[in-house]
């Protein structure tokens, strides 16, 4: 019955530490070029309007970003797509900022720190920047959200027969919620699924829930990447499609589950 | 979809603990809301607080889930025998083939907000005793229900704001249709908190009155906390004449504004356009509508453009938000309980608390309910919106 979480994949966008984009992440996972550290470096949301470009948190810039490059990579219209946004967190430095109001004498928030305190902020702002009336999904399952985020996208290609951009997101608190919930830095990955093979494909994947741990990476600094940024739990299905090998992997999801994706290039 | 029967639903609100209160109050047209005594909250508004959530102690093994959002989410667990019906679905199906859906804006955010108020004076470190994971996490009232019966299955909280919980219906009927699942707890919880009194108060969307839906002087929302569930399963080939079904659900995105509806309703429209193809129905099969009704000017217009757009006069409507207030992520899970109570019972509610119809909205042509009315019904509508545009339609029926 699972085979039919299936799909292919037109688009990928990613953004993480010392990753810029797919086509860098792709040479650092198939081993081509050696990964380097560094901080993630968030471009300006471009399709954006001005005053909301300007205020855009660390957490929307990341998520359109991430979409946009998926989008862009299949060469689809946006404006058509189905999304699901999935996340660990919310913006952490705007949540800092109305709890520290909220517990000063002085509660008169921000009108629009409130707004952009709802989960679904990112998702709200790839609407108005896309035009996309589309249904949009957003999840939370913790660390976890990618293979939620997955497992959603994947129902619905399957009952829709329509494609769907995924967009998994994370980014760090400011302490001093960063002490209790140490997410080092921003970092996402958009896949967009299709039910159809094109030739904008990249890859086939197919899904089942399955027992057993999750795939590691080889490169230390890979796999704390991986541990330490939730949407970044997606790294060992991108380093498969990366080496273009068909097969097996192993994403993390809710314990004792975890994903088994089945990959063919 | 493929019809999905409700085998079993509850909901908590300001109108009391259950169907039984919840329905004895509907029949009164009676409200739960209250002015705002909340915590320190000093604001002129009201508010739709739920009974006895600080009595309720979470079993000690889920203690370090222990927040006001997870006692509520308990509370109503264990009522109206949903926790016992859960059980028995999990001992049809297995642990991993029931699934857990739930939609929450707040999550356990009062939490961390008074986690703030205790932070120690020199380093400003949150005290020892404050859990991210299980109380402030948007998931953590996911993984408490998870927990606490034991399931093993996939799980996910939606939250798109107000329209969570009923976003959480649509996801349900997917995960049961594709296979992954044979049943799924799905609803809604969220829970009074600083955030969201002072955040809407902040975008002067909260009114001094108790709210009042549709109606000409309304001016802002009362908001309210709640929960409320329903187990979903497969219809069976011949529902019993009673069973309460899940026949189509429709969202869609407003592409406006993040805190504001197209003015118009497009969005809106299109989302209750996508539940009735969903469920096979035209306009003039729906026989009620529980609007989404926030009692906000610039929402209840919005709203009411789309459905006279799409149902003309033909469809009787109202907002229940003035009985139990906005319970915002949870409100889509309470309504689509309050749209199968009005099934079962033939029961159109009045709108609580609205005296004048807006005459703007009269002029559309809106059947809007001012009192109760009574008369048999075979298919109801439930309308969820939420900020960032995020809209959810759902289509609930009767077998027969």
């Amino acid at each position: 019955m699972s085979a039919k979480l299936a799909a292919w994949i037109d688009g990928i966008g990613v953004l993480a530490p010392g990753l810029a984009d797919w086509p860098s992440a792709r040479a650092v996972l198939a081993g081509e070029t050696t990964y380097v550290a560094a901080p993630t470096v968030l471009p300006a949301p471009a399709i954006l309007p001005p005053a909301e470009r300007r205020r855009a948190s660390r957490l929307v810039k990341l998520a359109l970003a991430i979409g946009i490059e998926a989008v862009s990579h299949a060469g689809a219209d946006a404006a058509t797509l189905a999304t699901v946004f999935s996340s660990s967190c919310g913006d952490g430095h705007n949540c800092h900022a109305l709890c520290e109001q909220l517990a000063s004498d002085d509660r008169a928030v921000s009108p629009t720190r409130f707004h952009n305190s709802v989960h679904n902020t990112a998702a709200g702002y790839w609407g108005i920047a896309t035009g996309a009336m589309a249904p949009c999904q957003v999840l939370c399952a913790y660390d976890w959200s990618f293979g939620a985020g997955l497992v959603e996208a994947l129902a619905q290609v399957a009952t829709t027969r329509a494609p769907v951009l995924l967009i998994a997101y994370d980014a760090e608190y400011p302490e001093p919620i960063h002490a209790m919930r140490p997410t080092r830095d921003a970092a996402g990955v958009a896949l967009l699924l299709s039910p159809a093979r094109s030739d904008s494909s990249v890859a086939g994947l197919s899904l089942r829930p399955d027992d057993g741990p999750a795939d590691t990476l080889a490169d230390p600094a890979l796999e704390t990447l991986r541990t330490n940024i939730p949407a970044l739990r997606a790294l060992p299905l991108l380093a498969r499609i990366a080496r273009g090998a068909a097969g097996e992997t192993g994403i993390d999801y809710l314990a004792p589950l975890r994903l088994v994706v089945e990959v063919l290039p | 979809m493929i019809p999905l029967q409700l085998t079993h639903f509850t909901a908590s609100t300001c109108l009391g603990r259950g169907l039984a209160p919840t329905l004895a109050a509907l029949d009164a047209q009676a409200n739960g809301l209250k002015r705002c005594d909340f915590e320190t909250v000093d604001l002129d508004t009201w508010i739709g607080e739920v009974d006895g959530v600080d009595a309720i102690h979470l079993p000690a093994a889920l203690a370090r889930h222990d927040c006001r959002n997870n006692r509520l989410a308990l509370l109503a667990l264990e009522t109206d025998g949903f926790a016992d019906a859960v059980r028995t679905a999990i001992d049809r199906y297995g642990k991993r083939r029931v699934g857990c859906f739930l939609g929450t804006s707040t999550a356990g955010i009062l939490q961390t907000e008074l986690a703030y108020r205790r932070r120690d004076p020199a380093t400003g470190a949150l005290p020892p005793d404050f859990v991210y994971e299980t109380t402030h996490n948007t998931y953590s009232v996911g993984g408490f229900v998870r927990e606490y019966f034991g399931l093993e299955g996939p799980a996910a909280v939606v939250s798109t704001a107000c329209s969570s919980s009923a976003k959480v219906f649509a996801q349900a009927a997917r995960m049961i249709e594709v296979g992954l699942i044979d049943a799924a707890l799905v609803g809604g919880v969220d829970s009074l908190c600083l955030t969201t009194l002072y955040g809407f108060a902040s975008l002067e969307l909260t009114s001094p009155q108790p709210c009042r839906p549709y109606d000409a002087a309304r001016d802002g929302i009362s908001i309210g906390e709640g929960a409320a569930y329903a187990l979903l399963e497969r219809a069976p080939a011949a529902p019993a004449a009673d069973a309460v079904l899940l026949l189509g659900a429709g969202e869609s995105s407003d592409a406006y504004h993040m805190s504001s509806p197209h003015p118009e309703g497009l969005g809106a429209r299109l989302a209750m356009a996508a539940a009735l193809a969903d469920a096979g129905l035209a306009a003039g099969d729906i026989g009620y509508i529980n609007l989404h009704g926030t009692a906000t000017p610039a929402n209840d217009a919005a709203e009411g453009k789309a459905v006279a757009a799409l149902f003309g006069d033909r469809v009787p409507c109202s907002s229940t938000k003035g009985a139990t207030g906005h319970t915002l992520g949870a409100a889509g899970a309470v309504e689509a309980v309050i749209g199968a109570l009005a099934l079962r019972h033939g029961l159109l509610p009045g709108s609580a608390q609205t005296r004048t119809l807006d005459p703007a909205l009269a002029a559309l042509g809106l059947d809007y309910l001012l009192a109760n009315r009574r008369a048999p019904l075979r298919y109801v509508l439930s309308n969820s919106f939420g900020f960032g545009g995020s809209n959810c339609s759902l289509i609930l029926g009767r077998a027969s």
